[in-house]
């Protein structure tokens, strides 16, 4: 399975970014193999508007069936929703520990957005 | 004649401004109130109401059995108002700017366009002056379409005058573009200076000729008269912080009606205006001179 994970970084061992659509890195992990594609995430990080609408059809097209992340809004959320992506919010630490607590079943998916839209 | 009257700051005098100069050129003017989030020259003109006419903008509306999901649409985008995720495209009405250019670019003609109501404009009269007002609908966040048509109904015949939104954001240039004059109304104080900074380099890159209106003009420094004469902004007019004109603009009244003194001023703010208007302009026959000017374009 494949989660996306949003980082300040390109590596497994880098900080987990609280923000979605304008982290500068989306890491795209294969649970299974631990291989990780780093999706540099810069051109949305000064999107004029709707940087999480991007963000979250880029990793839906990447064919990722988790997002971890810190808050997801609702623009974004309903897009990821759309693509059949569930959202685990309020995630912080590194993305290799956010990864292994998704293996192990300990954490919650979002049922709604945990921010409120930008404008 | 279109004279849009601007500041960086806000709550320095703007409506002030607009609407006793409306009032002392009366049946000559007609005053637009184009701070649609919050129009306010009403309580000043007290304007009769003719009518009120809703504003909705163009939204995309996409034929699901036509759209092949290639994306065109959500590419050029550039308010990501449209995403492609999984089998559909979602729409973020909020987003849209009205562009249609998503439209322009479905190879399918799968996009069709459906309204979103975003506010409306009043059209009335107070005694002579002519009054335009937009109200942007509560929990709207994009104002330029409505300011847009605002202008849009204004009679080419008359002086128009437009109350601006203050900043120098989307909105004020959608309220500026196009003018004949921009008059900028600050106050002498550190945050006037800062934001008339900002503002007057707005007009510049418009190309639009401005002046300096200063409120309040005994408090604070002379910063603001020092930068204006650096700069080359004429002070067209310089209002006091006097008690009179508080009191009256606290009752809802104009000031050239309170203190009938300032009505011949207001008119030589106008004369002044209209003498750097026509200096600029080869073709200066009269004070309508711009009335064929073209419709202002979309500002970015």
């Amino acid at each position: 399975m494949k989660v996306a994970v949003t980082a300040k970084g390109a590596l497994l061992d880098s900080e987990v970014d609280p923000r979605f659509g304008r982290a500068p890195y989306i890491l795209i992990v294969d649970t299974d193999t631990m291989a990780v594609e780093a999706v540099d995430n810069s051109s949305n990080v000064n999107a004029f508007k709707g940087a999480g609408i991007q963000a979250a059809a880029m990793v839906s097209d990447k064919g990722a069936q988790v997002l971890m992340t810190g808050y997801c809004g609702p623009k974004a959320f309903a897009t990821l929703a759309a693509g059949g992506v569930k959202v685990v919010s309020d995630v912080g630490g590194k993305v290799r520990e956010a990864v292994a607590a998704l293996k192990a079943g300990t954490v919650t998916y979002a049922s709604a957005p945990n921010k409120e839209a930008h404008w | 004649m279109i004279i849009s009257i601007a500041s960086g700051k806000g709550g320095t005098g703007k409506t002030t401004v607009a609407t006793n100069l409306a009032a002392a050129l009366n049946g000559r003017a007609e005053l637009l109130d184009c701070d649609v989030e919050e129009p306010n020259a009403h309580l000043f003109l007290h304007p009769v109401i003719a009518r009120e006419e809703t504003v909705a903008i163009p939204v995309p509306l996409v034929d699901e059995s036509r759209c092949t999901l290639c994306k065109k649409c959500a590419a050029i985008c550039r308010f990501n108002a449209l995403a492609v995720v999984g089998r559909q495209v979602l729409i973020f009405p909020e987003l849209c700017h009205g562009c249609g250019g998503c439209l322009l670019v479905c190879p399918e003609d799968a996009i069709t366009e459906t309204g979103r109501e975003v506010g409306a404009v009043r059209l009335g009269r107070s005694g002579a002056v002519g009054f335009i007002d937009g109200r942007l609908r509560v929990g709207e966040a994009m104002s330029p379409p409505l300011i847009k048509r605002v202008r849009a109904a204004a009679d080419p015949e008359r002086i128009t005058l437009i109350d601006a939104p203050p900043g120098t954001s989307c909105p004020v240039i959608a309220a500026m573009h196009g003018a004949d004059f921009v008059v900028l109304v600050t106050e002498p104080t550190p945050f006037g200076l800062h934001d008339l900074k900002l503002a007057v380099e707005a007009v510049r890159l418009l190309g639009i000729p401005a002046g300096l209106v200063v409120n309040r003009a005994d408090l604070g420094d002379d910063a603001v008269f020092r930068y204006a004469e650096s700069e080359g902004l004429p002070l067209l007019l310089a209002i006091p912080f006097d008690r009179h004109i508080a009191e009256a603009y606290s009752r809802g009244q104009l000031i050239v009606d309170a203190l009938p003194d300032w009505r011949q001023r207001f008119v030589e703010l106008y004369q002044q205006i209209d003498t750097i208007v026509c200096r600029n302009t080869t073709t200066c026959a009269n004070s309508s001179s711009s009335a064929a000017k073209a419709a202002p374009a979309r500002p970015a």
